[in-house]
């Protein structure tokens, strides 16, 4: 019966005078993710309200797991729209609205009306009263509790008339674009795919980086990495995926360097480089999944020492979550199912079996000394590995 | 260069082979239960790709049936004869050292209430007699044993498994998983006690999805999937007369001249398993002499992960198998090589180099070579 959406976006309303910059970005992302969907759709913008109308058939499931994934979007509510001929007619759409979705099961009620349309010749606590009055007298299983109704079915009196009840949550935040963008480091983790959807949903684009080290690292983990980037570009939009070589630095620090520093420095370097390409691709900070005391490396010294290499913000929206809620949120975004595929890392060849975990940033800024010689040059190499997997165009 | 050396995994699909599939696929494609002269034309296939494998089995056309694969031919032998015996015994007896499809099977009807003996392996992976003898009771209905190890190449005693099971149980089946064999060896099941025979199309360079499983006339066995009742109800389903047909073209040229082709490969298989004794800090798995499979080897790198080297070969081209995979993640022992006792340091660092006919001496010493090139700079970079 629904033919379109009333989308009900939240902090944009407040943005002031850049309220349209949020509102056009809205609409473009709704676009975009529609484009995919099955069906023709409208988008309609009127006063604070972005319509989403169907034109003729389209599939109502697939539409509204998509709206689902715009950023901005606080609820969807799937509505019925019909021209303004006046309270009777209203009313007669009202009683068959309640027919269609409710029947007649017993349930408490109000109804909310919103005349913004102030030529209709009725006020909205008058509207309100006689339509409640009127399904009272059509399903006598239903009554009236205006302070704790089970349903509230909302009339809103614009230049044509909208009837809702059903409110599906959106995953509300900003829309994507209105937040520039910014680095990801991605690896086929679980933590790194969540950290990057949690940023994006600020409004952020994402770009992303990936270090393999083959051949201790396997051409699956990196089609896992790509078939992760796949699934949050679905909320984010298109990702490009910068894949750097990453194996001879890592064996340039393990000849060079302490092994139980390693971690810690090969993260500074993985930070170095993300930097860098962030700078060369208009990225403005970068994200990561890092979680405090997770692992060794992201102890808050750890952290410390790694992030004693960046001049950039670095985003990291996980850093006070347990794992079990990082788990939740993969879960909702698809991610886990992937993330825990067993091509994990060989790096772990890499990693010393009693690693610090209270480095001192003096200690490991001596230690990097060890390798002046050559990686400069090491670097130049890797960069000039750089491989681009553009996904979700 | 490149050297393909995981023929155990699959192998080429030859010309005459992919040809035929493709004739059949675009040109005589009818189906076999069609009234019309297609079908005419496509059961002739199925009863020509039967006849060749009757013939090579010295069995009965009425004893071959077809499947999709190595793995439906082990799940139909297994569950269709425990299901139609089961009044017989609930008893089965396998080895510790099959392939998922044998096992997992196996597992299965444990829940189904089956009991299972699972016969220990010596340490060069070969069954033991002893054990079987043991564990052979009235109640046994079926004993499964594969032909060649896929993992390391030990190849089972199945004349001696057939001779016992006739004298101390006559009643008992006996299913043979030939798929690493069928097309190296001439199997004769009539003379070695064998009642039912599991092949694959894709590893005698045929093509994928498609399995042959001799069937003994005399024995009482279910069908798993139902349907149309072709190939006599016991394996319902349009037939892949394409996958059949190619399959057999394919055996036919495999058994073609086969003992001077297996004595090749053995000499391939002696160069490369002395090259790979010359490396220092290295094991080999099982047997290497001509009680082993002519194709198989299975050697452990002390001190370097499997996955590690796999992945350091295949930049060079060079294509083999991990012995037993394990990750970070997800451990998997590999039950052979467990079961044969590997020291514990060896079993993450395992690899299969598996060759076929037309692995060439190149390929050998060119692998070899690499080998000896990749050790000590990986070995440098051991965790520590």
């Amino acid at each position: 019966m629904f033919q379109a959406f009333l989308i009900k976006y939240g902090e944009i309303g407040v943005k002031g005078k850049n309220r349209y910059v949020f509102e056009n970005a809205l609409i473009s992302r709704i676009k975009e993710v529609l484009a995919d969907a099955e069906g023709m759709f409208r988008i309609i913008r009127e006063q604070g309200r972005i319509y989403v109308e169907a034109e003729g058939a389209f599939d109502y499931d697939e539409t509204v797991a998509a709206l689902k994934r715009v950023f901005g979007v606080v609820s969807i509510c799937p509505v019925v729209l019909l021209e303004d001929q006046g309270f009777e007619a209203l009313s007669e759409a009202v009683l068959s609205y309640v027919k269609e979705v409710y029947g007649d099961r017993s349930m408490t009620f109000k109804v909310l009306t919103r005349r913004v349309n102030k030529e209709f010749p009725m006020e909205s606590m008058e509207v309100s009263a006689e339509l409640g009055g009127r399904i009272l007298d059509h399903f006598p299983n239903m009554s009236v509790d205006v302070h704790h109704p089970e349903v509230i079915l909302h009339i809103e009196l614009r230049h044509n008339i909208g009837i809702y009840s059903e409110v599906i949550p959106g995953p509300g935040g900003m829309p994507l674009g209105t937040n520039g963008r910014s680095m990801l480091l991605l690896s086929g983790g679980i933590d790194s795919p969540v950290a990057g959807y949690m940023v994006a949903k600020r409004g952020v684009y994402i770009d992303a980086v990936y270090f393999h080290a083959p051949p201790y690292t396997s051409e699956r983990a990196k089609q896992k990495v790509v078939d992760l980037a796949k699934l949050v570009s679905r909320y984010t939009g298109p990702i490009r995926l910068h894949v750097i070589n990453f194996t001879d630095i890592q064996m340039y620090i393990y000849e060079k360097c302490p092994h139980d520093e390693l971690t810690i420095i090969m993260r500074r370097y993985m930070m170095r480089i993300a930097q860098k390409l962030a700078e060369d691709t208009g990225c403005l900070a970068l994200v990561t999944g890092e979680s405090i005391g997770q692992v060794a490396s992201q102890t808050v010294q750890s952290l410390a020492a790694t992030n004693d290499v960046c001049a950039m913000p670095v985003f990291r929206p996980l850093i006070a979550f347990d794992k079990e809620d990082i788990v939740t949120i993969a879960k909702k975004i698809d991610t886990y199912e992937t993330s825990i595929l067993p091509y994990e890392d060989c790096c772990t060849t890499f990693v010393a079996k009693h690693p610090v975990t209270k480095p001192k940033v003096e200690a490991i800024r001596r230690s990097e000394l060890l390798l002046e010689e050559k990686i400069g040059e090491m670097m130049e190499q890797a960069f000039a590995t750089e491989e681009i997997v553009e996904i979700g165009k | 260069m490149e050297a393909y050396l995981d023929n155990s995994a699959t192998t080429r699909c030859m010309e005459c082979a992919a040809e035929t599939v493709l004739r059949l696929l675009r040109e005589d494609f009818g189906n076999p239960s069609s009234m019309h002269a297609k079908g005419v034309e496509a059961e002739r296939y199925v009863r020509e790709a039967k006849a060749f494998f009757a013939s090579n089995l010295k069995a009965d056309e009425k004893e071959i049936y077809f499947t999709s694969g190595g793995t439906e031919s082990n799940n139909l032998a297994l569950i269709g004869t425990a299901m139609a015996n089961r009044r017989a015994g609930n008893h089965l007896i396998t080895t510790e050292v099959e392939h998922a499809s044998v096992r997992n099977t196996m597992k299965y009807l444990e829940e189904q209430g089956f009991r299972v003996t699972y016969l220990p392996v010596d340490e060069d992976g070969i069954v033991s007699v002893e054990a079987l003898r043991e564990a052979l009771r009235p109640e046994t209905i079926l004993v499964s044993v594969m032909y060649v190890n896929n993992e390391v190449g030990a190849v089972q005693p199945i004349d001696e498994i057939g001779r016992i099971i006739r004298k101390t149980n006559p009643g008992t089946l006996f299913h043979v998983d030939a798929i690493q064999a069928y097309g190296k060896y001439r199997i004769l099941p009539k003379r070695e006690g064998i009642d039912l025979l599991s092949v694959s199309g894709h590893k005698l360079h045929g093509p994928k999805g498609v399995g042959m499983l001799y069937v003994d006339r005399r024995v009482k066995i279910r069908p798993i999937l139902f349907g149309g009742d072709q190939q006599k109800g016991l394996r319902s389903g349009t037939e892949n007369v394409p996958g059949y047909a190619g399959m057999a073209a394919a055996a036919r040229v495999c058994y073609e001249d086969l003992d001077r082709k297996v004595e090749r490969l053995y000499a391939l298989k002696e160069r490369f398993v002395e090259g790979v004794r010359a490396l220092p800090d290295v094991r080999i798995n099982g047997r290497t002499g001509r009680d082993s499979a002519p194709h198989i080897v299975s050697v452990s790198f002390a001190g370097v992960r499997s996955e590690v080297l796999l992945h350091a070969l295949e930049e060079k081209g060079i294509y083999v198998s991990a012995g037993s995979a394990c990750s970070s993640n997800k451990p998997a022992v590999s039950r052979t090589l467990s079961g044969m006792q590997l020291p514990k340091e060896y079993l993450g660092s395992t690899l299969r180099f598996s060759f076929s006919f037309d692995t060439t001496e190149e390929e050998i010493d060119y692998c070899l070579q690499e080998l000896a090139g990749l050790l000590p700079v990986l070995r440098r970079f051991v965790r520590r």
